[in-house]
């Protein structure tokens, strides 16, 4: 869902005490765009990088749940209360192949799942803001999972082998998301005046969190420079928001609804769409936590945890119980 | 009222109406219950199988309801029966709108629910009716897959550790009043089954039984006898939690009633 790093301190350069030799061929078969395998050699920066942001975008489609999941009970028909059903539960399919890939890099999932709970792990920003409405879950398919495919397609070609495949799937599901987002927005805002209304206020309120998604400007993004050399990134962030709002402001247009951005404007010049300023406060305020329903999210996924613990206990104990009778059958 | 021969499947029959209602509403209310799993199971492989047993309840339920509707004749849909009846028109057993409680709780009504589902559904698939036999064999693939699920996390927990046994112990005992239910036969089902439309629930009784035996043995679980049946959802008579998650359903479409979505 989410893939921008959102550590602002940059990475450790890489440690002297790797051997040059390896360096240097590690590097040229990043450079040839290469994938890099699990049992391959890596610098110990590549790889704390890679947990850090596959299990960042892990944690983020297990959080996205949340959001969506509070409409499930409430979907209008039959038929979006399946598909929302089945959208959630593709987030959390993504979830599980992105802790399984992180998992490849020697880190427990039980690991990454603490780190998030202890706030150490950050998800995206954008899980932390409320769905009021049941336009909301339209404004998400649409904006947000419109935005994690800007953000993911050219991951598909990261370096890392599992991560790189995981996104092909994970691609392929989400655009499925933003297609059913989309369609329930032209359903609201073809609709009644009520619908229409709650269509603009889902944009107006989903809008600036969704090009807040592609994380901090570039010039205040220190680690792109060393993602994009390892291929782990593959465009800035600001190259990437650019693209988003191209593309999302003719769909706005078509549904008749207006971008909550007043110095929006067409450059016939440069062919893009230039836009107002981000309120990077709020961002920065939202990545420490501090966002409407960070703490409601977070409670949330302690409480499933917790509560949870028991039936992973048992779980094991049987399987361990079963283990052991087969092994005296032996 | 409803006669034997008037059951055949035949477009404004009462009690094939009626008994659609039951068999959708079953699958509809535990969907809803399930769904509210959907984002705090206990891992995230029992999130991913609690929103699949969820969504295909849902298509269960809307092959059924728009059936229903069909066969009432009224101009009503699976949408139209699912969000704009009240609380006593609801025809489900009264366990599928108990509450999830804890994951033991939540298996133990998907157990019992699931299990009785496949013996009906096996009938079912060989319904006089054809349009309901295609529905029930379709529906029947999945159900084997959601008792089996079910029967294995009974197993799991009940034989897991002294804390999951005594909280499958809890959620079971929760459930076991509305069991007697699942087998009721009443005027509707009697004049359903003599059409051959389904087998009668009372003749699926002993194959419960010897599925619960069996199950129970492998999760080291202790069978008693069942307690006093409550009774009255075919009806329409309900349990006080039903009237909170229709208004949770119902909401949307009550409130904007000219809009679609």
């Amino acid at each position: 869902m989410y893939t921008t790093e959102l550590q602002k301190h940059p990475s450790k350069p890489v440690a002297a005490t790797e051997p040059q030799e390896l360096i240097d061929a590690f590097e040229a078969r990043v450079a040839a765009d290469e994938f890099i395998e699990p049992k391959d050699w890596m610098p110990a920066a590549y790889r704390r990088t890679l947990v850090r942001q596959i299990s960042q975008h892990a944690h983020s489609e297990i959080v996205g749940m949340l959001p969506e999941g509070n409409w499930i009970s409430r979907a209008p028909s039959l038929r979006r209360k399946a598909v929302l059903l089945a959208k959630v539960q593709d987030e959390g399919g993504h979830g599980l192949y992105l802790y399984a890939a992180a998992e490849t890099l020697g880190t427990a999932r039980e690991e990454m799942i603490e780190a998030l709970h202890t706030g150490k792990a950050k998800y995206s920003t954008i899980f932390n803001y409320p769905t009021l409405t049941w336009a909301d879950i339209g404004a998400i398919g649409w904006l947000v999972d419109g935005a994690a495919i800007m953000n993911q397609v050219p991951l598909q070609r990261t370096s890392y082998g599992p991560y790189a495949r995981a996104m092909v799937r994970v691609c392929k599901e989400e655009s499925f998301h933003q297609r059913q987002g989309y369609e329930i927005m032209m359903c609201m805002a073809n609709g009644t005046p009520e619908q229409k209304e709650m269509a603009q206020d889902a944009l107006n309120r989903w809008w600036w969190p969704s090009l807040m998604m592609f994380g901090p400007p570039d010039d205040e993004s220190p680690n792109t420079a060393q993602s994009m050399r390892w291929r782990i990134k593959r465009d800035t962030n600001d190259e990437l928001r650019q693209h988003f709002v191209d593309v999302t402001v003719p769909q706005a247009e078509f549904l008749g609804l207006t971008v909550p951005d007043p110095k929006l404007k067409f450059n016939d010049k440069t062919g893009h769409y230039e836009f107002g300023e981000i309120d990077w406060s709020e961002f920065w305020n939202v990545v420490k936590g501090e966002g409407p329903v960070a703490k409601e999210r977070m409670h949330d996924r302690v409480k499933a945890w917790d509560e949870g613990a028991w039936v992973r206990d048992a779980a094991a104990a049987h399987a361990a119980k079963q283990h052991g009778a087969r092994q005296a059958a032996e | 009222m409803t006669t034997a021969s008037s059951s055949t499947g035949h477009r404004s029959d009462p009690a094939l109406f009626d008994y659609l209602l039951r068999l959708g509403d079953d699958s509809l209310i535990l969907a809803q219950r399930l769904s509210e799993w959907c984002g705090h199971a206990p891992m995230i492989e029992v999130d991913l199988s609690i929103s699949n047993v969820a969504l295909d309840l849902v298509g269960q339920a809307t092959l059924l309801l728009d059936y229903a509707g069909e066969v009432e004749g009224k101009g009503r849909d699976g949408d139209k029966l699912a969000f704009h009846r009240d609380a006593l028109r609801f025809r489900n057993c009264l366990l599928v709108e108990q509450p999830n409680g804890d994951f033991g709780q939540t298996m133990a009504r998907q157990y019992l629910f699931s299990t009785c589902q496949r013996l009906l559904f096996r009938g079912l698939a060989q319904s006089t009716d054809a349009r309901l036999a295609g529905i029930a064999a379709k529906a029947l693939k999945e159900i084997e897959y959601h008792a089996d699920w079910s029967a294995e996390w009974v197993v799991r927990l009940g034989d897991g550790t002294p804390e999951s046994r005594e909280r499958m112990i809890n959620g079971f005992a929760w459930m076991w009043r509305f069991v007697d239910e699942l087998f009721q036969v009443d005027e509707i089902d009697a004049a359903i089954a003599k059409a051959g439309i389904a087998p009668a629930r009372d003749s699926l009784r002993a194959a419960f039984n010897a599925e619960l035996k069996k199950t129970f043995e492998a999760a080291t679980l202790p069978l008693a006898p069942l307690p006093a049946a409550i009774l009255g959802g075919r009806k329409g008579h309900h349990s006080e939690h039903l009237g909170h998650l229709l208004a949770a359903m119902q909401f949307l479409p009550r409130a904007y009633p000219g809009a679609t979505w």
